[in-house]
């Protein structure tokens, strides 16, 4: 299936300045809060969308950005692309610093920097032809304004993506065509201007499994005719496999995992990479494999978990991980969802006083017993949570736990944030591998 | 396709436009039922009175302020006879030569306005759905302060401004009145439906190419929201009739030495429907009712073959194969 084209050959490119130089990228979203916040202009917080991401990108390599929804995988896409600006950090591209370049500076980039959306039904003007919009980049840039040129020129790359004979597709309108074909008039699009990197986001996960491989043959072939480079987004490894070089695993905004594509799949560190790879559907429905996937959603990128942003629903959290006082929410209303209907469910939360103290981030908490109920109750509450599952990673971060007045004093380790650290082949940002923290 | 049918000799460029003219033409040229019925009856009246607009000086005997005739006045108040087919009024003048001749002033006057309207209201709603921001704040909310008086008085206030000052009591003045009336529609219809299109990923798109805000607002939001306009503006010119017609009445309109108008006339005619006279009256009303019809078929109809939403396909009755339930009895088993 893997055709030879991609082979990874990382070292070969090792010396050269690397095309793209991404370091400690920030984009935050503002939130819109409530109606009262609207009026006075108040913003209500902000999503760390893409929260410190460094990486190269080698001229000639793929590499792919891998990551569940709301990772901030799309939002470094955009970045890179120039549509929404950076809220810190650097992006060099060629060795130039386009974070914060204005819009009609960056738009002689454009040229060198191209796009291929998930969606390819919306990724065209309906009102316009084939021809039209893949020749506008051409207009646009004031390349080509002769209109047989033009259209010469739109055949030669029509037909480069596969839309051959190309007469048969000039006139007509995307609703003419189907989500492959499609995808191909907006690859030939975004070549016509001959970039040098082209940032594919998602560009086959919208498409039907049989179209999703000769696309992606496509799009190989295309690297070698166009001597592109690519940043392929998406959330399914499968495909990252087949076409990655390098592979970067990225959680709520930050780079989790990166290295080549064989060292990742052969020997995954992270344990979020670890489950991911896990979460591949096996083609063998007879092999029963063990899949432990991540407990819980994605956490909310607007108040990420303290340290490590995955240690929540990390398997093989510890002490320095970043425990704080929600992942103790967490636990409790975890324990009655899963205990619901039983009565012990009522005494348990008649004990504990109000939860919402615990709403606020922080690495110890000052927990109060219900109305009427003693802190030593509270105490004797968790010390029995605890000893039906002492394997639960929550209570390896609790430092300290004893009644003090009238609140139950609970501190946890202190939080330690990972650092991106090369482990092997790879780097990783995790602290069972950071010697510091765990040792 | 209309490609097919075009004449030989053709560029590139020009096949293209033809296409899109035959895309843009397709939904009427399908379109069935009830919507094709409103649409070509609406057609058929407004065809009527376009013809009775241009041909006015042939199709009517006398003018609009003609009172008399080869040295004979014509009669006051006199019956529809052979002479004047639609009687005449308390002046002397014709009623038909007024009806015929009000056609042209009613046109003139909404094709200005609607012109004037879509010309301010269409840019200013891309601009300021496109762009957002303080510009679009300030717009939005001078446009729903205008949207919040009622359009005739609006349009009152406009056309005696107008009136007033040196342009006069002519058609400019009411197209202008209307105009101020219907800016809003427009802006907030092309607005709102531009912030939507905005977000779809061909304008990213359009943006990672490079394209300019100009290039993008011309090329890739203006034809997808475009669409929504023809419907409105034939609706909103049946409308516009009715204004005209009703500045007319209040005596704001067309002055009656520059222009015929069925609302003036109406209003002149009140004071003879109560001694039995009703031609003065019912000719003109009925005018206004006609186009006023004729107009919102059209534009009801263009809707409802233009808007996704309405529209109606037309589906083949479906047979049932007579084999098919013992089929699939046996497959049940």
């Amino acid at each position: 299936m893997r055709p030879e084209a991609v082979a990874p050959q990382p070292e070969q490119h090792a010396d050269e300045e690397p095309l793209v130089s991404i370091r400690n990228l920030e984009t935050y979203y503002s939130i819109r809060g409530n109606f009262a916040d609207r009026l006075v202009g108040r913003e209500a917080g902000v999503v760390r969308a893409v929260d410190g991401v460094s990486l190269d990108i080698r001229r000639g390599e793929v590499l792919g950005l891998v990551g569940e929804s709301g990772s901030g995988k799309t939002t470094l896409g955009r970045t890179l692309l120039g549509l929404v600006q950076a809220t810190g950090g650097s992006v060099e591209f060629e060795g130039r610093e386009i974070t914060g370049l204005p819009e009609r500076k960056f738009r002689e980039l454009r040229r060198r920097i191209q796009v291929v959306f998930q969606d390819p039904h919306a990724s065209l003007n309906p009102a316009m032809t084939i021809a039209q919009a893949v020749g506008h980049p051409l207009q646009i840039h004031g390349v080509e304004h002769d209109r047989t040129q033009l259209r010469a020129r739109v055949a030669d790359v029509l037909e480069r993506v596969g839309l051959a004979p190309a007469e048969a597709y000039l006139d007509k309108y995307p609703s003419d065509l189907s989500g492959g074909q499609k995808q191909r008039a907006v690859i030939a699009r975004a070549l016509i201007l001959n970039p040098v990197l082209l940032v594919a986001d998602e560009p086959v996960s919208m498409l039907d499994m049989s179209v999703r491989a000769k696309i992606l043959e496509l799009m190989v072939a295309l690297k070698q005719d166009f001597e592109l480079t690519y940043l392929y987004i998406t959330h399914d490894l499968a495909t990252a496999r087949f076409f990655c070089d390098r592979i970067a695993i990225m959680y709520l905004g930050r780079i989790v995992e990166i290295g080549p594509a064989e060292a990742i799949y052969a020997d995954p560190k992270h344990p979020y990479t670890q489950a991911l790879l896990r979460a591949i559907p096996e083609p063998d429905p007879t092999r029963a494999v063990p899949r432990d996937l991540p407990r819980g959603e994605v956490p909310d990128a607007a108040s990420p978990p303290l340290g490590c942003p995955f240690h929540p629903r990390c398997p093989r959290a510890f002490e320095p991980c970043g425990w704080e006082s929600r992942d103790l929410r967490d636990l409790l209303e975890f324990r009655w969802a899963r205990l619901a209907g039983e009565p012990r469910v009522e005494e348990e939360q008649a004990v504990v006083g109000d939860l919402d103290v615990l709403d606020k981030p922080a690495p110890e908490v000052r927990l109060p017993a219900a109305r009427g109920r003693k802190p030593e109750e509270v105490v004797a509450l968790l010390e029995r949570i605890r000893a039906e599952d002492p394997q639960e990673p929550f209570w390896k971060g609790v430092a300290r736990l004893e009644a003090s007045g009238s609140h139950v004093a609970l501190d946890f380790h202190l939080p330690q944030e990972p650092r991106l650290e090369p482990v092997g082949d790879v780097s990783v940002s995790c602290h069972l591998y950071d010697s510091a923290a765990s040792g | 396709m209309a490609s097919t049918s075009a004449p030989a000799p053709i560029t590139p460029h020009g096949r293209a436009k033809l296409i899109a003219l035959g895309r843009a033409t397709k939904p009427i040229r399908e379109a069935s039922g009830m919507a094709r019925f409103m649409f070509w009856t609406g057609v058929g009246i407004t065809l009527f009175f376009v013809a009775l607009a241009i041909f006015a000086p042939l199709l009517s005997r006398y003018n609009f302020t003609q009172y008399a005739s080869g040295g004979h006045r014509f009669p006051q108040l006199g019956h529809p006879s052979s002479a004047h087919w639609m009687g005449t009024t308390v002046q002397s003048s014709d009623v038909m030569s007024r009806v015929v001749y009000g056609a042209q002033t009613e046109l003139e006057v909404v094709a200005i306005a609607l012109a004037m309207s879509l010309s301010v209201g269409v840019p200013l709603g891309l601009i300021s759905g496109y762009f957002g921001g303080i510009l679009d704040r300030a717009l939005v909310l001078l446009m729903d302060a205008l949207f919040a008086f009622p359009y005739l008085l609006i349009a009152i206030v406009i056309a005696f401004v107008l009136a007033t000052s040196s342009i006069g009591g002519g058609i400019l003045t009411a197209a202008i009145a209307i105009t101020a009336a219907y800016v809003p529609l427009y802006f907030r219809v092309v607005r709102n439906h531009v912030i939507s299109v905005r977000e779809e990923p061909y304008v990213d798109a359009a943006r990672a190419l490079g394209a300019r805000p100009r290039t993008v607002i011309r090329k890739y939001v203006f034809f997808n929201v475009v669409q929504n306009v023809p419907p409105i503006a034939t609706l909103n010119a049946a409308d516009a009739i009715l204004l005209l017609a009703s500045l007319g009445f209040l005596g704001y309109g067309i002055q009656p030495s520059q222009g015929a108008e069925w609302g003036y006339d109406v209003s002149r005619a009140v004071s003879d429907a109560a001694s039995g006279i009703w031609w003065t009256g019912l000719f003109p009303g009925l005018a206004i009712v006609l186009l006023v019809t004729g107009l919102t078929l059209l534009g009801e109809g263009l809707n409802e073959t233009l808007n996704p939403v309405l529209r109606q396909r037309r589906f083949g009755r479906f047979e049932f194969d007579e084999r098919e339930p013992r089929e699939e009895a046996l497959l049940d088993q």
